[in-house]
């Protein structure tokens, strides 16, 4: 998953640094992502991963990073549910 | 450390006990950028970002929308940063941005937005926003009720009871 979230961080994220090189927990805002970016991501993630994001995660910390998108979706998705 | 110089928090410590009452916020937008992502994105987009009357208005211009709309999320996001959520989610659609006949703009908020406003004390928001070619841009002035005197400070120093109901 970690992947396809990079592939469209590195399409729409706008970031000033290869997201390869970031670490999953790096952050995204510090790596250039602005709020407008972040919104082009979350559409991208809706349409990958068929999930909508509900209002009550439209906050920075869910987009902040690799790591916190990848737990955003598996709460969506229930993947990650054990 | 007895004699160390004046620092941030000593200074700080000088003020008088009430709080600012102004928070203010700004943000910048690339158009290209909000042109790319009406490309990308269509409807999408645009429903989930913007409300009715923000659409209505921004799709109707001579100029094309990119432009209007950019200063609109400026204007959001530089409402999101004077309110200063923290961890509390924030829909760009709770924030609105009206227009008046005049053409002078009102921050207008709904649902979490304005329960936080409220929750921070806000009474007045005022907006400016601009463009020039390439960029749209905004700022945002919260103007937030005074906080009563901290406890514990103030409060000491007169008579119990006399904040209290």
């Amino acid at each position: 998953m970690n992947d396809e979230i990079r592939a469209i961080l590195r399409e729409h994220g706008r970031l000033s640094v290869d997201v390869s090189t970031l670490p999953d927990d790096g952050d995204l805002y510090q790596a250039g992502m602005t709020s407008h970016a972040s919104v082009n991501v979350m559409l991208a993630l809706e349409g990958k991963f068929d999930v909508e994001f509900p209002d009550r995660m439209l906050r920075r910390g869910v987009f902040e990073s690799v790591a916190s998108i990848r737990s955003a979706i598996q709460e969506l998705t229930g993947a990650g549910a054990e | 450390m007895g004699s160390s110089p004046p620092t941030a928090s000593r200074l700080e410590a000088d003020t008088p006990p009430y709080p600012a009452d102004i928070a203010v916020g700004t943000d910048l937008v690339l158009v290209s950028h909000v042109e790319s992502s009406i490309a990308n994105f269509g409807d999408r987009y645009l429903q989930r970002v913007y409300t009715e009357g923000e659409l209505d208005y921004c799709l109707a211009q001579r100029d094309g929308p990119a432009l209007h709309l950019a200063a609109r999320f400026a204007a959001k996001e530089a409402t999101i940063k004077a309110l200063a959520p923290g961890v509390e989610a924030l829909g760009w659609r709770s924030i609105e941005i009206r227009r008046r006949p005049g053409g002078a703009c009102d921050v207008v908020l709904h649902g979490p937005a304005h329960l936080l406003a409220r929750r921070r004390g806000v009474r007045r928001l005022a907006i400016s926003m601009s463009h020039d070619g390439e960029y749209a841009t905004a700022v945002v002035l919260a103007e937030r009720r005074r906080t009563p005197p901290a406890e514990g400070r103030l409060r000491r120093k007169v008579p119990r009871g006399a904040y209290e109901r």
